[in-house]
């Protein structure tokens, strides 16, 4: 088969950095070409879209206690029998529109996956620089400390640092930092895999011709690994903050669902989910159903996207 | 003599691709007769490899036969439904492989994929599948073979695993093999070695053997008739020692140039400038006609396998048509 | 052969070691531990007693040690907020969690390697279509939700199962009960385990399915092909155990952050375990407790990856050879 495989591909030159193979892998043309990807796609903007202008967009502002009246509370949707016409989606318990509930929710949550993935992917990716460009002892033990924590499942070592943020801070601070302990949390518990696959492609570049020569020129270290390496090994990173993002989403969710992340004065879609969880009884389903439908959504999405743009750019990630 | 083996006719395969499909055997056609050993030569590219899997019909997607017909002992085998090729496959037809260190399974016993082998295309039982298997690794020359069946691929050396090969190939007793670079990744010192099994078994089972390799040395000593393949297409066919002492085609006279000889020292072996243009690239006539150093008008046209004797060659110079309409230009 | 245990055996007691210091620093410099035990009337006399029966005043390298040869024994103190000692309080709820973690473990497995081996060797089926978009929606799904969605279901709506709590349990011996031999067990198990399992049964299948896909394009495969071998004899004699080998590995990590995961289900449907304990542990900032679950799941993370290396090693001759002939 090597016969084939030497003829369209196989012309992979390296040194390409992540905007030469962007053009190269007809990524529009891929995209394009699945139905799913599109659709994904279009779901993302529309949801980024919203959370961005929420403030604009919201029929009330759900954080304002003047315009929220608890004699409007646990309003069905609009659609269906006995709903008021000023709630699409109903209202809470304390007489919240659920939909701006929720536009606000979304505008949290993606503000701390995009946080969290980029503090996770600053730190992964300096020291996967630092671990590949330096090696020795310096890689050994930034090498140990990733095996370590890749045995313990993120939201573990998430729910850890929130537990001892939480032991640190005081009552009455808790709820003010809860979005960098969340960010921080969520960080901390993602840099494993960039880090293993910047220093895996740095220690293939470093030995480029066009380091060495950067060397003779007297660049320093930092020149080098920032201006020169850096650009070389973002391709894969770009597919793992991608996939990253959505399993930061959950993350998130996951935390203030189980009450440790935002409190519900600052609600994120998952405290939303876990204050509806509580009316499931009692037949309010609108409180929890549609806060749900919105994470899925925006999760699924971004998964989609990931996906495509994992196979897209083919940097042999597993 | 009775009709040829294995007869190939026309075959062209093709490779569905986003651009269209990319053309990667186009018209080839040839025959082995039984018992007899034909070299298939050709630079990697040439679509050597792709006619032997194309023969066991085992071509990968989106690869596929698109013309052209394959029989083998007279009876079509290239669009027989999977069970029935199934059949042949190994009964039938045998196929070695270029790295024997990738052909066997890591996990399973050298004996288990024998005898599952045997036992799939003969009717005999588990003890007397054991018993040939273990008769078939002495005639591959695996030293002391009733201990080595019961070891695992990786406790033998690149040599004896392709001994091993070649024992999986032939011991459900095929008519024709299929041999694609069976010595490409071994050591120097032993390729000599496996080609000799590989002959003296295939003759003591009258077996007939399609040898596929880049190695023309390999093919004078070996083969009986020669094909010669370049971009998709048959070059020349014919007789070994006729091909090896009086090439018709340019582009095997050039091969043969570049042969080492004992009079020839490698310093001053003939070169044939450029390569092989890629599928995507072959030119509209004559695929060797960019490169070639006796092209004419007449080579903007495709030329046909044109018989001359018992031999056949792909080009307009043995066409007296083509040749004195050139003269007269 | 006991020597590549041994080194695994080693290793494993370092990591253990590191996650015990990580537990000691949270013991001892997240809050005060006197603080924590005290009212706020105590006196600071009172306070340097305890300080000094708990061994607080003692160098670092001490404590430590203390800690750890402590740790050892199964004691880490006394919780902050039940003022019981740690280990009465998990080895209370361990059972619970241990029998729903591994009801989803055999769940996810049985269900997610067939699932994984159909979805590969029939790519194109509609079958296989239905499972692949099934995977996509299982991954991203984040399991509270699919534990609220089947509460909503089969609670609220259907009414056929609990959505709480753990059923009658009965005991066995002198402290392990099990809800597995009764119906009220059996049936409050049910969608826990499902949502247990669920992602990890997705997460397997995808990669059963990416293994073997990996698997069917090799030579051997295609060796095997070529002898004429029959398409089952090729999947499940000579493709599975390929396929099976590297999955090995993933999968026990995996069985591994079921218990961890038990946290979140434990939460949606009141499951009275281990998962719950170190839930309300980090809400009301009880250290030992956390420190003492760290510590846990990092053993049976341990256990678990020893146990894998054995599996590799009795599964893969490759690796037996390679360790009689390197023996170090």
């Amino acid at each position: 088969m090597s016969e084939i495989a030497a003829e369209p591909e196989g012309a992979s030159r390296p040194n390409r950095t992540f905007i030469a193979r962007l053009k190269d892998s007809d990524l529009l043309a891929s995209f394009l070409s699945s139905k799913v990807t599109v659709a994904a796609g279009a779901v993302t903007i529309i949801l980024f879209l919203a959370a961005l202008l929420a403030p604009w967009i919201a029929p009330t502002d759900p954080f304002n206690p003047a315009t929220n009246f608890l004699s409007d509370s646990l309003d069905p949707p609009s659609f269906i029998a006995g709903g008021d016409p000023r709630f699409l989606l109903g209202t809470d318990d304390q007489g919240r529109d659920m939909l701006s509930a929720i536009l606000y929710g979304l505008r949290v949550s993606l503000a701390i996956g995009f946080c969290g993935v980029a503090l996770g992917g600053a730190i992964g990716v300096g020291l996967g620089l630092i671990s590949g460009y330096a090696g020795g002892w310096t890689d050994s033990i930034l090498m140990r400390i990733a095996d370590v924590q890749l045995t313990f499942p993120a939201i573990l070592i998430a729910l850890l640092l929130d537990g001892v943020a939480h032991a640190m801070l005081k009552a009455q601070s808790r709820d003010e930092s809860a979005f960098a302990v969340l960010v921080v949390s969520i960080g901390l518990s993602f840099w494993v895999q960039y880090a293993r696959t910047v220093r895996a492609s740095t220690m293939v570049e470093k030995n480029r011709d066009y380091v060495l020569a950067a060397r003779l020129i007297g660049l320093s270290h930092a020149r080098i690994l920032i201006s020169h390496i850096l650009p070389n090994v973002m391709g894969p990173v770009m597919v793992i903050a991608t996939i990253n993002l959505a399993l930061a989403i959950i993350t998130e969710a996951t935390l203030s669902f189980l009450g440790v992340g935002l409190p519900p004065t600052e609600p994120s879609l998952g405290t939303l989910i876990r204050i509806g969880q509580n009316y499931l009884f009692s037949g309010e389903w609108w409180i929890v159903a549609f806060p749900s439908l919105t994470l899925a959504a925006l999760v699924l999405a971004v998964n989609l996207l990931g996906d495509w743009l994992r196979d897209a750019l083919n940097p042999r990630l597993k | 003599m009775t009709g040829p083996l294995l007869s190939v006719r026309d075959l062209r395969v093709e490779f569905a691709t986003r651009k269209g499909p990319l053309v990667a055997l186009d018209g080839v056609s040839f025959d082995i007769a039984p018992g007899e050993v034909l070299g298939v030569v050709g630079e990697s590219g040439a679509g050597k490899s792709l006619t032997g899997l194309a023969i066991i019909g085992l071509l990968d997607p989106p690869g596929r036969i698109a013309g052209g017909e394959i029989s083998l002992a007279g009876k079509r085998i290239d669009s027989l439904p999977p069970a029935q090729m199934r059949d042949i496959r190994g009964r039938r037809i045998g196929i070695i492989f270029q790295d024997p260190m990738t052909s066997l399974n890591p996990l399973l016993r050298i004996g288990d994929q024998l005898t599952e082998t045997i036992l799939a295309h003969k009717s005999v039982g588990r003890r007397e599948a054991r018993e040939r298997a273990i008769a078939w690794l002495g005639e591959v020359g695996i030293p002391s073979p009733e201990k080595r069946i019961d070891g695992y691929p990786h406790e033998f050396s690149g040599g004896m695993r392709q001994r091993v090969v070649i024992a999986l190939a032939l011991c459900a007793e095929p008519a024709l093999v299929i041999a694609d670079e069976p010595t490409t990744a071994l050591d120097v010192s032993v390729q000599a070695q496996i080609i000799s099994v590989l002959k003296n078994l295939t003759r003591r089972h009258g077996a007939a053997v399609m040898l596929i390799t880049h190695d023309m040395g390999v093919i004078a000593e070996t083969a009986d008739r020669v094909a010669v393949m370049y971009a998709g297409r048959i070059a020349e066919v014919g007789e070994v020692h006729e091909v090896v002492r009086d090439p018709l085609h340019p582009y095997t006279q050039g091969l043969m140039a570049a042969i080492p000889t004992l009079e020839v020292s490698a310093r001053r072996l003939a070169q044939i400038p450029g390569a092989m243009p890629r599928l995507s690239a072959i030119p509209p006539g004559c695929a060797f006609a960019p490169r070639c150093p006796r092209v004419f008008a007449r080579c903007a046209e495709r030329p046909p396998l044109m018989a001359i004797g018992d031999r056949g060659a792909a080009c307009w110079l043995y066409d007296r048509a083509a040749v004195a309409a050139d003269v007269r230009t | 052969m006991i020597a590549f245990i041994l080194r695994r055996l080693l290793a494993s007691i370092g990591v253990l070691i590191a996650v015990g210091l990580i537990a000691f620093a949270m013991f001892r410099y997240v809050g005060d531990p006197v603080n924590q035990m005290v009212g706020i009337e105590t006196s600071v006399q009172e306070r340097e007693q305890l300080r000094h029966q708990l061994g607080l005043d003692q160098p670092t390298i001490i404590q430590a040690a203390r800690f750890l040869i402590n740790a050892a024994r199964f004691d880490f103190g006394v919780s902050y907020q039940f003022k019981q000692p740690v280990a009465d309080l998990i080895g209370a709820r361990m059972p619970a969690t241990l029998e729903l973690a591994l009801v989803a473990s055999i769940l996810s497995l049985a269900a997610g390697v067939p699932m994984g081996v159909f979805t590969a060797l029939h790519r194109d089926s509609a079958l296989a279509r239905l499972f692949q978009a099934l995977s996509l929606i299982g991954i991203s799904l984040p399991t509270f939700l699919i534990g609220i969605l089947l509460i909503y279901l089969f609670a609220v709506v259907l009414r056929w199962l609990p959505s709480f709590g753990r059923g009658d349990v009965v005991h066995i011996g002198s402290w392990w009960t099990t809800g597995l031999l009764t119906v009220s067990g059996l049936k409050s198990l049910i969608m826990p385990s499902i949502t247990l399992a669920l992602f990890q049964m997705t997460l397997i299948m995808r990669l059963v399915r990416a293994e073997m896909l990996e698997v069917m394009r090799s030579d051997y495969i295609r060796f095997a092909r070529a002898r004429g071998l029959s398409e089952r004899a090729i999947h499940f004699h000579h493709a599975l155990k390929n396929t099976l080998v590297p999955v090995i590995t993933v999968v026990g990590l995996q069985l591994g952050s079921i218990l961890a995961f038990s946290i979140i289900t434990e939460t949606v449907f009141a499951w009275p375990g281990m998962g719950q304990l170190f839930l309300q542990s980090i809400q009301n900032a009880d250290i030992p407790i956390m420190a003492a679950y760290l510590l846990l799941i990092a053993s049976l993370f341990v256990v678990i990856n020893l146990i894998v290396d054995l599996i590799y090693v009795a599964v893969d001759p490759r690796l037996r050879v390679h360790l009689q002939r390197a023996p170090v």
